[in-house]
């Protein structure tokens, strides 16, 4: 490679912006379609269970009796097969990841419940 | 006067991996050296088995297009497009021609990002770390396309019986070639320095030599077969819309480690023009059929990964679970033809040399 080659290339990589982001302070924006994280408007679910049925890996419980709906999130693969079969559609796909957790739990939503104070 | 065992060198057995700073998967090779000469290599996989063959007797024929696409992370999508090729053909489900389009353009998408990733890793393997930046610089690109289409990174999630879950809008196909063919030109800047450069060629060039004979008596697929001369693609069998579009499978004749990383740099090229094809030929209409009933009858689907040539064998009884379910990976099959390779060679090129074919563990033991 002769030395002019050389120079021009390390010339326009000078003057190009870094491939990387400085996380966290620049974030990666995510699009319109990424599959993050179910979300659930719990006033317009009819506790149909179909999500559950589809859920190919059992993460989610609906409990029909108790009015409630809750997900397991580390069993739960995006895979949006719950948002499709949604009659309702009161079942989304947020487009960011669901964010790092300390312990393993379930989070349940309940239809209905007194709002805190 | 000195005796046979005197003259005969001494040999020593040299572990390689599970653990090596080339593999990101585990396979264990016990290498049997004569001074700095490896003269014979024995194998040991199973450190990652899952069993997710076994997921048929709890998983419903529809779930496990999910368990399929989650076989590998980087060949996902075509994992999940075998899965479902096999499915269809048991029940005679027509998909629609979009769909099938839709397919061969994801496809195309995984093989460039496959390769392109490939490529940086087989930079790292010599040493040559800047080459392995610029090539995960330009795969994230594809990523980003791949991303925004389907929703997945890695696990693009498109396929399923009957068709795809997306669509992408015309216009957006438009745009998403003109990006396409911006991202073409910039691979160049890599490729060139494979073909060209001199250090590259002097750790490639008559390195891990398979034969012609030797590629087909051991059942060598894919770029590894390719690179020895013969041309066999399961593409060419003409499943989705192969059939309608035109290429022929890329040979080289060298039978090295520098003609299967030809094959693989053109082939980048190839990917590119078969996904605008695609794009080009791609008609309006519905992207899925509806799926009713269970699969009863067995199939052996054979599809090209960017690996190679993979077999998924489904066997169907009527009922909503599958009665078997087997996958023969390109890796799986890749093994014996890597260890003829290694054969013969020195000690530091075995890691050149394991990463030729492309070695993805986590599929060889499903």
């Amino acid at each position: 490679m002769s030395l002019m080659k050389i120079a021009g290339l390390v010339s326009s990589w000078a003057l190009r912006k870094p491939a990387t982001r400085l996380y966290p302070f620049v974030k990666r924006e995510t699009f319109p379609h990424t599959r993050g994280h179910i979300e659930i408007d719990i006033a317009k679910c009819t506790f149909c269970t179909l999500c559950e049925k589809k859920c190919p890996t059992d993460a989610i419980a609906v409990d029909r009796a108790a009015k409630t709906w809750s997900i397991d999130r580390l069993r739960c693969i995006s895979c949006n097969a719950c948002v499709e079969a949604c009659p309702r559609k009161c079942l989304s796909m947020a487009n960011s990841y669901s964010p790092a957790m300390l312990e393993h739990g379930i989070q349940s939503f309940v239809q209905n419940a007194p709002a805190e104070k | 006067m000195s005796t046979a065992a005197e003259t005969k060198p001494k040999r020593t057995i040299i572990p390689f991996g599970p653990q090596h700073p080339v593999l990101p998967e585990p396979i264990h090779l016990d290498l049997v050296l004569e001074d700095e000469k490896v003269v014979e290599v024995i194998p040991s996989i199973g450190f990652i088995h899952r069993g997710l063959e076994k997921l048929v007797e709890i998983k419903d024929f529809q779930e496990m297009t999910y368990v399929a696409e989650r076989i590998c992370g980087i060949c996902s999508c075509i994992h999940g497009h075998s899965y479902c090729e096999a499915i269809e053909n048991i029940m005679n489900i027509i998909v629609p021609e979009r769909a099938k389009y839709l397919r061969v353009f994801w496809d195309e998408l995984s093989r460039i990002h496959s390769h392109i990733l490939w490529a940086g890793l087989f930079a790292d393997s010599f040493g040559f770390e800047s080459l392995f930046m610029h090539s995960w610089r330009i795969r994230e690109r594809i990523i980003d396309i791949v991303e925004e289409t389907t929703g997945g990174r890695v696990i693009f999630g498109y396929c399923k019986i009957g068709g795809t879950r997306r669509d992408i809008a015309n216009d957006r196909l438009k745009s998403v070639v003109t990006e396409l063919k911006a991202i073409e030109k910039e691979c160049h800047s890599i490729t060139e320095v494979f073909a060209k450069d001199y250090s590259v060629k002097k750790r490639t060039k008559g390195i891990g030599m398979l034969s012609k004979d030797d590629a087909v008596k051991l059942g060598a697929v894919g770029p590894m077969m390719r690179a020895s001369g013969i041309a066999s693609d399961a593409r060419k069998l003409g499943y989705a819309a192969y059939g309608n579009l035109k290429w022929e499978p890329i040979t080289e004749s060298g039978c090295d480690c520098h003609a299967r990383l030809m094959v693989r740099c053109r082939e980048i090229y190839q990917a590119f023009d078969l996904a605008y094809q695609a794009a080009d030929k791609m008609p309006d209409g519905p992207i899925e059929t509806k799926v009713t009933g269970n699969p009863t009858g067995e199939f052996a689907a054979r599809l090209e990964q960017p690996r190679g040539e993979v077999i998924y064998y489904v066997k169907g009884n009527g009922t909503k679970n599958l009665a078997r379910f087997r996958v023969r990976t390109p890796t799986f099959a890749n093994i014996p033809p890597l260890l003829k390779a290694l054969e013969g060679c020195e000690l530091p090129d075995v890691p050149v040399i394991v990463l030729t074919i492309d070695p993805c563990i986590s599929c060889a033991e499903r």
